[in-house]
């Protein structure tokens, strides 16, 4: 048997040359973000009444919620078909889960123009709303997943509270609260677990029904009833490729070795996954004859063979080779296609297809756009950093011999 | 849940099923919390007669005034300069009119109005997150300034392309959009276009009226005008008519079918959340499963 895995705090620095970088980059979307608070939506982007929407919503919340799947795919393989072998990778997961969902609900806001009545959905219903839907969805997700954490922040402070100065009076009690929740937190976690994959399940396929009621401005490669489900099967297959991609860069950053035989297993589910999306996209092709428009050149057919090909058709062949899934190499180039694929997916539903009536000029993000979407990516990498090096969230192999059980996921 | 024994699962199964029975018994109500939506038999609509206008353009000018929109002097809408482009209504205007050659007449041109057409099965209602948006008894759409929270989710659902939004504006930035004059009608007096309309370009009445004055006079012109209303089946009705002389596909109104533009998605919505079962369903399925599979190890563990 392998040696038992343990989560542990990271030790490695925070600051590198790479990390400066994006350092940067986060502080240039916050310049940018600032400009857009004071004088308005318009002035750091290129929306307008023909383009309502655009990278903010098609890459930050779009693609932000289906790259978030890694979080629902693995809570429902550890904990719901309780696959114990697959508990190293779950706490990366949520994590990852837990800031893309924070950084969704952020990006809505920089979106809304009237961002400070974002909780309006709570109080006024529309329940014939596909939007409403998701808002609600996600609200209530994002509280799931910050509760599903809660025990990584429980463990990491029973036993080691220690505030400075008059606040140290209070150790004893908040110690005594950490444990109380971690009781509580230990026998009810199962009712999150669950909920937390039920609302990933009702979001990401509604996520899909947005776009339908666009109706004939959407070009008829993506326009289908069957978005939900295209949306649900995409968001599935993307879930394992973010967790391997994610795990080989965090090993590669910190010099720990690939959990290899781990990723491998989970590779082996995505080539099936990748599989049913495929038919089911092929399928709906085929049955609503839209293969035609793909006889023509234009960006629409020209982005959608992108999309099938290199983020679906390729990666699903790598996937299913024995060679590659045995590879970090291999798996990680092909779980970068998947996502490529997937975020691809979401930029042409949203963006690409997006055909207004009365269109004068075509979108194109501006460079605000640009600097706040990238800015929010470094700002969550960064985050990621800080979370994995101050709480146990990484498995390394366990050499002490300490007692895995003691350590295991609550509510596992 | 290592601790917890089998009895204490069931216990709190139990208590989540309870619970999301009671949530479902309560959700039709909410469910119905949705936005007015009304299709009176009695609504109001407006007949335009591209045939008759004459592109002065007094309507922009009054619909500006009577909104509390910046008009200026009626005097500078005489300048014609202005048919040199298309033009789309937006936050400084809730209606423009358009000049398109006139096939039959080339020193008459065709001058078009454009609003929102006030739809009888509106995708902004539909749409739209909070319920901003509501078709009233009087057949206008109106959009309520105190729920909206600027998603823009309404343009990207509306057919016509109509509700526009104040891009440069960092707080309170409105939806802009033809309200019908609903607070002029409520009062008895007319629609601020209608009114000033010199050349009765513009009728208003009841929409089943409209649609048989309409008849009558594609019965009576058949040369004057295309036998087509504008508006009597596209996307399942529109407050606003029009007739023309020319295919309205050349004057920039959008192919649409007779379908409602929310028809597909409400569906969906309505499938997914029926009575909330599917969710409810789809939790105990995985609730089983999560038990199976624990029980499963367990006795796994016990053999070893």
């Amino acid at each position: 048997m392998e040696l038992a895995m343990k989560p542990e705090q990271m030790k490695k620095k925070f600051f590198t040359p790479w990390v400066i970088a994006l350092t940067l980059i986060a502080i240039n979307g916050l310049i940018f973000l600032a400009i857009r608070f004071f004088w308005g939506i318009g002035a750091v982007t290129n929306l307008s009444n023909e383009h309502p929407w655009g990278i903010w919503i098609g890459i930050d919340v779009a693609a932000g919620v289906a790259l978030a799947a890694g979080g629902f795919t693995t809570a429902a393989l550890g904990h719901i078909m309780h696959r114990d072998k697959y508990e190293a990778v779950i706490r990366p997961a949520l994590l990852t889960a837990m800031l893309g969902y924070t950084f969704v609900a952020v990006s809505v806001a920089v979106d809304l123009g009237r961002y400070y009545s974002i909780w309006h959905p709570l109080i006024y219903w529309n329940g014939n709303s596909a939007l409403f839907e998701v808002g609600m969805c996600v609200m209530i997700y994002v509280t799931v997943l910050y509760i599903e954490f809660l025990p990584i922040v429980t463990e990491r402070f029973i036993g080691r509270v220690n505030l400075p100065g008059v606040l140290s009076r209070l150790n004893g009690t908040i110690d005594k609260i950490l444990r109380a929740l971690d009781r509580g937190l230990n026998k009810t976690m199962f009712i999150f677990i669950i909920a937390g994959v039920v609302l990933s399940c009702l979001h990401q396929s509604s996520l899909g029904t947005l776009m339908i009621i666009a109706g004939p401005k959407m070009h008829p490669l993506w326009q289908t009833p069957v978005l939900p489900l295209l949306f649900l099967l995409s968001a599935f297959s993307v879930g394992f490729p973010m967790v391997i991609m994610e795990s080989i860069t965090a090993s590669k950053s910190f010099g720990l070795k690939p959990e290899t035989h781990i990723l491998s297993k989970l590779g082996s589910m995505v080539g099936p996954l990748l599989g049913i999306y495929l038919a089911f996209k092929l399928g709906d092709m085929f049955i609503r004859e839209t293969f035609v428009y793909l006889t023509e050149l234009t960006t629409e057919s020209v982005m959608f063979s992108i999309e099938i090909l290199l983020g679906v058709v390729i990666p699903l062949r790598m996937f299913l080779s024995n060679e590659v899934r045995k590879s970090p190499t291999g798996l990680y180039i092909a779980s970068v296609l998947v996502i490529f694929g997937v975020l691809l997916n979401r930029i042409n539903n949203f963006l690409v297809a997006y055909t207004p009536p009365y269109e004068t000029a075509s979108y194109f993000p501006s460079i605000g756009e640009i600097s706040v979407t990238l800015g929010f990516v470094c700002m969550e990498i960064l985050l990621y950093r800080f979370f994995v090096k101050h709480f146990p969230i990484i498995s390394i192999p366990d050499k002490a011999g300490i007692n895995k059980a003691k350590y295991s996921i609550k509510g596992a | 849940m290592n601790k917890q024994n089998r009895r204490d699962f069931l216990k709190s199964v139990t208590t989540v099923g309870i619970t999301a029975a009671g949530l479902s018994a309560a959700a039709p109500t909410k469910l119905n919390a949705a936005p007015e939506n009304v299709l009176s038999e009695d609504r109001m609509g407006v007949l335009v007669d591209t045939t008759v206008c004459i592109g002065c353009r007094k309507c922009e000018w009054a619909c500006k005034e009577s909104h509390g929109m910046h008009a200026g002097d009626i005097e500078d809408y005489d300048e014609k300069g202005i048919f040199n482009s298309r033009r789309r209504p937006d936050h400084t205007g809730h209606t423009v009119v358009n000049e398109y050659e006139n096939d039959k007449n080339r020193s008459l041109p065709i001058y078009l109005k454009v609003q929102c057409m006030h739809c009888d099965r509106p995708a902004c209602v539909s749409a739209c997150i909070v319920g901003a948006f509501s078709k009233k008894e009087s057949g206008a759409v109106i959009w309520d300034d105190s729920k909206c929270i600027g998603c823009r989710y309404c343009m990207v659902a509306c057919p016509f392309q109509i509700p526009a939004f104040d891009y440069h504006k960092a707080l309170e930035p409105d939806i802009h959009k033809c309200d019908f004059c609903f607070d002029r009608t409520k009062n008895g007096k007319l629609p601020a276009c209608v009114e000033i309309c010199p050349v009765e370009t513009l009728t208003y009445g009841k929409r089943s009226d409209l649609i048989q004055v309409a008849r009558n006079k594609i019965k009576n012109y058949p040369d004057r005008y295309l036998d087509h209303i504008f508006g009597e089946t596209e996307v399942g009705g529109t407050s606003w008519l029009y007739l023309a002389s020319k295919e309205f596909e050349k004057l920039d109104f959008p192919k649409l079918g007779k379908n409602p533009a929310p028809g597909v998605s409400e569906s969906i919505q309505h499938g997914i959340f029926a009575y909330f079962i599917p969710p409810i369903a789809l939790y105990a399925l995985l609730g089983g499963i999560m038990w199976i599979s624990k029980n499963r190890d367990k006795s796994e563990g016990e053999a070893h």
